[in-house]
C-alpha cells in the first residue's frame, strides 16, 4: 500500500485490466452491484426500447404517407401511436440519460467508488426489465393498448384493450426511476470527495441531483394514479368515473401532477450533458457556473407548478388556468438562462467541432425551437386552437428528441472512449449527427406548419390538403431512423475495434477522466484528487500515455499513490 | 491538494458490516439514513393521491360523508390506533437497545412490534368481513343489506362468523400452524436461532387472531356480530341521519331524491334494523371505494412492516446490533413510524367525521 | 490508523422515560380526539379533530424518528414531502369545484339496488 509511483497506464492511460475483465461469466453480469456494468446493461435496454419504439413510429409515418391510407386499420393505428408513445416515454426517455449515461459517469464525477446502495441500483434496473416487460406484453398477448400513452378517463376504463398491463408495467417503472433518484440523490448528499463543495460539481451533477428531486416527488404520483386506474378496471371503484359520481378529469389533474415534471426529468439530465460538453469541447470555464447550477433546481421546482397547461381545453376553471398559464411562462426563464449561459461559454473559446460538439451545437437549436414553441402552448388563446394538434407534437418532439435523444447520442460520444478505452471514427459520427439533424427537422418541422394549419393529431387519416407535410414528415422520419442507426453503428464498431485510448483524449478536467480507459473496477486505481472540473488549463498532455493528465501529477513525486482495493 | 502521504491512504478499517464503497460507518449510517427519509417522502406522495380524493370528495359532497362514516366504528378504529401507537413505542424502544448494541432487547421489542401489526391487521379483517356481509363496497358494487349474510362455509357455520372472515384468517392460520410445525422441528433439531425465529413468527401470527377475537367479541356485545341481526351504528346511523336531513335539506336536495317520501312508512320497522338503503344519498358507494383505497393501502404498508421487522427480528437474535452499526433498526423503524403517522391521520378522517 | 472518528457519535439512544412519556401524551391526545368527535359545531369538529391529529404527529416525528435530533437536511427532505402534497391538494381543490355540476347531471350507473329491509 501507498508507495510512491509514477502515472502509470493502469491509473491514466488505456488499462487492460479493467471492469469489463474483472470478472466474468453471466452471472458476474446477471448480478452485478458494479454501477458501469449496471450503467451499461441500462444502456442496452434502453436502446433496445428506443429501437422497438422507433420501428412503430416508422410503421406510423408510412401509414401516414397518403391523405386515406388503409395501410393500418383505424384501430391498429390507434395501438401503434399508443405503443410507440407509451415505450418512448416509459421505458425508453426517462430512464435514457439518468440510468444509462449517469450510473456510468455520477459515482466517478464524485470520486466514489460506487452509488450509495449498489443493490437498489440494479433493482432498479430489473424493474425497468420488468416493466418493460410488462407494457410489451400488452401487445404480445394480443390486447393491444389504444389510449394515448396519457391512459385519459373515462376512455381507459371502458376500452377492451390492455390496458392493466401497461399500467402495471409502466407503475413498475416508475418504481425503478424512484430507485434510481433515491440512490442518485443520497450519493451525491453523502459521497462527495473530501472537499468537493457543492459549487465545485460538474453541472451534470447537479443536473441529475435537481431530476433526482423531481424523481422523489413526482413519480410516486403516478405511482397512486395508475393503481387507482388499475382498481378502477378491475372493481369500477368510482373515483375517476363519472357513472359513479367519479371524476374523470381529475384523472387529468394527477396524471399531469406527474408527467409534467416528468418532462423535466427528461430534458434536465440533458441540459447537464450539453453543459459538460459545450465547456469540454470550447474548452473554456462554463459561463455562469451558478446560474445554471441552480436554474437546474429552480426548473425542477417550478415544473411542479405549471401541469394544468395540459388541461386548458379540458374544463379547467378559469382562474386556475390563468395562474397556471402565467407559471408556464416564468418556467421558460431558467431554461433561456441556461442557453445563454452555454452560448457565453462558447464565445471566444477554442472550439473543436467532434462529434459531441455537433450534438450539443444541435441541442442548442433544436431545444431552443421546441422552447419558444411551449410559451405558444402556455398561452390560453393560441393554446384553444393549438391544442391536440400537430404542433403539439412537434413541439414535444422538439425538446424530447431534438433535446434529450441528441443529448444522449452526444453524451455517449463524449463519454463513449472513458466507457470503452476505444474511439470512434469522428468523421462518420459527425455524419451521424448531421443526418439526424436534417432528419430531425425534416421530420417535425412540417408537422408545426400543418399543426397550425388544424391538422388534429391521433388521427388515422387526414385532409388532402395535409399530404405534402406528411410526406416530408415521413421522408425525414426514414432520415433520422437511418442517421441514429448510424450514430449507433460508429459506437458499437468503436467498442471493439477502435484504436485504444488513454484515460483523458478529450482534455476534460471533471474527475470521471481521472481514471484509466475503461476505468477499473474500483473506478480509481489512486485516491482521486479533487480538481476543478472546468479548469482544462490545468490539464497537460503526457506523451508516455499520450493522454491527457493534471499537471499535480505530471511530477511524479506527486503522483498520489496506488490504492490496493480491497476485497470482501 | 495531492500529497504523497501514505497515511492519508489507508483504509479505514473496514469491519465486516461496511459495505466495499463506504469509507466508514458514518458515512455507511448517513447515507441509509438520508435514502429512507427520502423513500418515506416517495410514501407521503403515493397516500398524497389518496388524500387529494378523500378532500375533494369530502368538499363537494360533504352529504356522503355525513350519511356514509356511521358504518365506520369510531371505538374499533380508536382500538386500532391504540395498538399502532404501542407500536411505535416498542419500535422506538427497539431502536433505542439497537444503539446500545443489546440485541435481546431489540428481538423483545421488535417482536411486540410485529404482534401489533398483526392486532391490528386482525381488528381490520373484522371491520372488512362485516362491511363485505353487508354490501357494504366499492362504488359499483355497493348494495346495502340491513342483515348479514348467512355463513356458508363449514367453519362460519360452526363458529357463527362470516364467510370473507374465514377467508381472510386462511392465511395467518396456515402461517400460523406453519411457524408452530417449524418451530418445534428446527428446535428439535438443533437449530435454537432458527427455532426461536419461528416461534416468534409463530407468535406474530397468533396476534393476528388476537385481534380477530377481541373486535368480533366486541362486536357481539355491542349485537353488531352475525349473531344479532341489527347492527348496532345502523342503529346510531338513523338516531343521527334524522336530524341530519333536517340541516342538511339544502345540500341533500338535488341528488338525495327519494330522502323524504319512505321516512313515514318505514320509519318504525327500520329503527331496529338500520337505515333504509332507499334513503341514501346518490354516490354514497364512493366514500367506501375511497375508505378501501385507503385502509387498505395502509394495510399493505402494515403487512410490508412486518416483513421488514422479520428481517429486523432474525438479524437481532443473530446479534448483529452494535454501537456503530444499528443503520437497519433505525431505518426500518423510521417505515413503521411513517405507516402509524398516516393512521394518524386516516383515523379521524374516516372514522370521527361530525 | 488515526481514527477521529468516535465510533458511536452518530447513535443518539433516547431515554426510556422521554419514550414512555411521548406514549402517554399519544393516548391522551387520542382519547381526547374520540370523545370530542362529534361534540362540536360544524366546521370545528374537523379543524379540532385534524388539529389534534396534527400534534400527534408532530410527537411521533420529533421523538420517536428522532427528528429532534435529525441533521436538518434530513428534517427539511422530510418536510418538503408534505409541501409538495398540499400544493397537490390546493390546486386541484381549487379546479374540481369548477365543473361539479357537470358531473352531477352525468347519468349514473344503476347501482346500489336498495334492497329491502328485511322483516324480522
Ligand atoms: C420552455 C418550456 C416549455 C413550455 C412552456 C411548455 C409548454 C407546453 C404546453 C403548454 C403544452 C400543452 C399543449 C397542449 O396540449 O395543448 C405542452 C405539451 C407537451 N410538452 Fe411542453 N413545454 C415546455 C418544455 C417541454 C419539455 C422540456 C418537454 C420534454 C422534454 C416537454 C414535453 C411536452 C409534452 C410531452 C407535451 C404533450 C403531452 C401530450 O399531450 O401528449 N415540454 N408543453
Ligand atoms: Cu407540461
Amino acid at each position: 500500500m501507498g508507495t510512491t509511483i509514477k502515472a502509470t497506464p493502469e491509473i491514466f492511460g488505456h488499462a487492460e485490466n479493467n471492469f469489463f475483465n474483472a470478472s466474468s461469466g453471466w452471472k458476474s453480469w446477471a448480478f452485478t452491484l458494479d454501477h458501469k456494468r449496471i450503467g451499461i446493461m441500462y444502456l442496452i435496454g434502453v436502446t433496445t426500447a428506443l429501437f422497438l419504439a422507433g420501428v412503430f413510429a416508422l410503421v406510423l409515418r408510412s401509414h401516414l404517407w397518403i391523405a386515406n391510407s388503409e395501410m393500418l386499420t383505424p384501430a391498429m393505428y390507434n395501438q401503434m401511436f399508443t405503443l410507440h408513445g407509451a415505450v418512448m416515454v416509459f421505458a425508453f426517455i426517462i430512464p435514457s440519460i439518468p440510468a444509462a449515461l449517469g450510473n456510468m459517469v455520477l459515482p466517478m464525477m464524485l470520486g466514489a467508488k460506487d452509488v450509495a446502495f449498489p443493490r437498489l441500483n440494479l433493482m432498479s434496473f430489473y424493474l425497468w426489465v420488468i416493466g418493460t416487460g410488462c407494457l410489451l406484453y400488452a401487445i404480445l398477448a394480443g390486447y393491444g393498448l389504444d389510449t394515448g400513452w396519457t391512459f385519459y378517463t373515462p376512455y381507459s376504463i371502458e376500452t377492451e384493450s390492455g390496458v392493466i398491463y401497461a399500467t402495471a408495467g409502466a407503475f413498475v417503472l416508475g418504481f425503478s426511476s424512484i430507485f434510481t433518484g433515491i440512490n442518485f440523490l443520497v450519493t451525491v448528499n453523502t459521497m462527495r470527495l473530501p472537499g468537493q463543495g457543492w459549487f465545485k460539481l460538474p453541472l451534470f451533477i447537479w443536473s441529475l441531483y435537481a431530476t433526482a428531486i423531481i424523481q422523489i416527488l413526482a413519480t410516486p404520483v403516478l405511482g397512486i394514479t395508475l393503481l387507482l386506474l388499475i382498481s378502477e378496471r378491475l372493481m369500477s371503484i368510482g373515483i375517476f368515473d363519472p357513472r359513479y359520481g367519479g371524476d374523470p378529469v381529475l384523472f387529468q389533474h394527477f396524471f399531469w401532477f406527474y408527467s409534467h415534471p416528468a418532462v423535466y426529468i427528461m430534458i434536465l439530465p440533458a441540459m447537464g450533458v450539453i453543459s459538460e460538453l459545450i465547456a469540454v469541447y470550447s474548452q473554456k470555464r462554463i459561463f455562469g457556473y451558478s446560474f445554471i447550477a441552480f436554474s437546474s433546481v429552480a426548473i425542477a421546482l417550478l415544473g411542479f407548478l405549471v401541469w394544468g397547461h395540459h388541461l386548458f381545453t379540458s374544463g379547467q376553471s378559469l382562474v386556475v388556468t390563468l395562474i397556471f398559464s402565467a407559471i408556464t411562462f416564468s418556467v421558460a426563464i431558467p431554461s433561456a438562462v441556461k442557453v445563454f449561459n452555454w452560448l457565453a461559454t462558447m464565445y471566444k473559446g477554442s472550439i473543436l467541432l467532434a462529434t459531441p460538439m455537433c450534438y450539443a451545437l444541435s441541442f442548442i437549436f433544436l431545444f431552443g425551437i421546441g422552447g419558444l414553441t411551449g410559451l405558444f402552448l402556455g398561452a390560453l388563446s393560441t393554446d384553444i386552437h393549438l391544442h391536440d394538434t400537430y404542433f403539439v407534437v412537434a413541439h414535444f418532439h422538439f425538446v424530447m428528441v431534438g433535446g434529450t435523444l441528441t443529448a444522449l447520442l452526444g453524451g455517449l460520444f463524449h463519454w463513449w472512449p472513458k466507457m470503452f478505452g476505444r474511439m470512434y471514427n469522428d468523421m462518420l459520427g459527425r455524419v451521424g449527427c448531421f443526418l439526424v439533424f436534417t432528419g430531425f427537422n425534416l421530420t417535425f418541422f412540417p408537422q408545426f406548419v400543418m399543426g397550425s394549419r388544424g391538422m388534429p393529431r391521433r388521427y388515422a387519416t387526414y385532409d388532402p390538403e395535409y399530404q405534402i407535410f406528411h410526406q416530408w414528415s415521413t421522408i425525414g422520419a426514414f432520415l433520422l431512423g437511418i442517421g441514429i442507426l448510424l450514430a449507433f453503428a460508429v459506437l458499437v464498431y468503436a467498442a471493439f475495434k477502435g484504436p485504444k485510448v488513454g484515460g483523458n483524449p478529450f482534455k476534460a478536467a471533471s474527475l470521471e477522466w481521472q481514471s484509466s480507459s475503461p476505468p477499473d473496477f474500483h473506478n480509481f486505481l489512486h485516491k482521486p484528487v479533487m480538481t476543478d472540473p472546468y479548469d482544462f488549463d490545468a490539464m497537460v498532455y503526457d506523451e508516455d500515455l499520450d493522454t491527457y493528465i493534471h499537471r499535480e501529477f505530471a511530477d511524479p513525486a506527486k503522483v498520489p499513490p496506488r490504492v490496493e482495493p480491497i476485497h470482501h | 491538494m495531492a500529497t504523497a502521504d501514505p497515511q492519508v491512504h489507508d483504509e479505514h478499517e473496514h469491519g465486516e458490516f461496511i459495505a466495499h464503497h463506504f469509507d466508514n460507518a458514518e458515512q455507511q449510517y448517513d447515507s441509509g439514513k438520508l435514502g429512507i427519509w427520502v423513500f418515506l417522502v416517495t410514501e407521503v406522495l403515493f397516500f398524497s393521491g389518496l388524500f387529494v380524493a378523500y378532500t375533494l370528495y369530502r368538499s363537494h359532497h360533504p352529504e356522503i360523508f355525513d350519511q356514509a362514516h356511521v358504518f365506520l366504528d369510531k371505538w374499533l378504529g380508536g382500538l386500532n390506533t391504540v395498538v399502532l401507537l404501542f407500536s411505535s413505542l416498542t419500535m422506538a424502544l427497539g431502536v433505542r437497545y439497537a444503539q446500545l448494541g443489546k440485541n435481546k432487547l431489540v428481538a423483545f421489542f421488535v417482536l411486540i412490534t410485529m404482534v401489533c401489526a398483526a392486532v391490528f391487521i386482525g381488528v381490520k379483517a373484522i371491520e372488512y368481513s362485516h362491511k363485505w356481509d353487508q354490501g357494504i363496497l366499492v362504488s359499483s358494487a355497493f348494495n346495502y343489506t340491513t342483515v348479514h349474510a348467512v355463513p356458508a362455509t363449514a367453519i362460519g357455520k360452526a363458529l357463527h362468523i362470516s364467510d370473507y372472515l374465514v377467508y381472510l384468517s386462511a392465511i395467518p392460520a396456515i402461517l400460523l400452524v406453519g411457524f408452530l410445525i417449524a418451530a418445534v422441528g428446527f428446535t428439535v433439531g438443533g437449530k435454537k436461532i432458527l427455532g426461536i425465529f419461528c416461534g416468534c413468527m409463530a407468535i406474530t401470527a397468533g396476534g393476528y387472531f388476537l385481534g380477530v377475537v377481541g373486535a368480533q367479541v366486541y362486536m357481539n356485545v355491542t349485537d353488531g356480530g352475525v349473531g344479532g341481526s341489527h347492527a348496532s351504528q345502523p342503529i346510531l346511523l338513523y338516531a343521527q341521519e334524522d336530524h341530519a336531513a333536517d340541516d342538511q335539506a339544502g345540500a341533500v336536495d338535488d341528488h338525495g331524491d327519494a330522502n323524504e317520501e319512505h321516512s313515514a312508512d318505514d320509519h318504525g320497522s327500520q329503527a331496529s334494523h338500520g337505515p333504509d338503503p332507499t334513503k341514501f344519498v346518490r354516490d354514497i358507494g364512493i366514500f367506501f371505494s375511497i375508505y378501501y383505497c385507503m385502509t387498505g393501502l395502509h394495510a399493505f404498508h402494515i403487512i410490508g412492516g412486518i416483513i421488514a421487522l422479520a428481517w429486523i427480528l432474525w438479524r437481532s437474535l443473530l446479534g448483529q446490533w452494535r454501537s456503530d452499526y444499528f443503520g437497519p433498526v433505525d431505518y426500518v423503524g423510521l417505515y413503521w413510524h411513517l405507516v402509524d403517522l398516516i393512521w394518524i391521520f386516516l383515523f379521524p378522517m374516516l372514522y370521527l367525521i361530525d | 490508523m488515526a481514527d477521529h472518528h468516535d465510533h458511536t457519535s452518530f447513535a443518539h439512544p433516547v431515554s426510556v422515560k422521554l419514550l414512555v412519556t411521548v406514549f402517554v401524551a399519544l393516548i391522551l391526545l387520542t382519547i381526547l380526539t374520540v370523545v370530542s368527535a362529534g361534540q362540536l359545531p360544524r366546521p370545528f369538529g374537523l379543524w379540532v379533530a385534524m388539529g389534534i391529529a396534527t400534534v400527534k404527529a408532530a410527537l411521533v416525528m420529533l421523538f420517536f424518528m428522532h427528528m429532534f435530533w435529525d441533521k436538518p437536511f434530513n428534517i427539511m427532505a422530510f418536510m418538503s414531502s408534505l409541501l409538495f402534497a398540499s400544493l397537490f391538494i390546493s390546486m386541484t381543490l381549487m379546479d374540481t369545484g369548477h365543473y361539479q355540476d357537470t358531473i352531477d347531471q352525468f347519468p349514473r350507473e344503476p347501482v346500489a339496488q336498495p334492497a329491502a329491509p328485511a322483516q324480522p
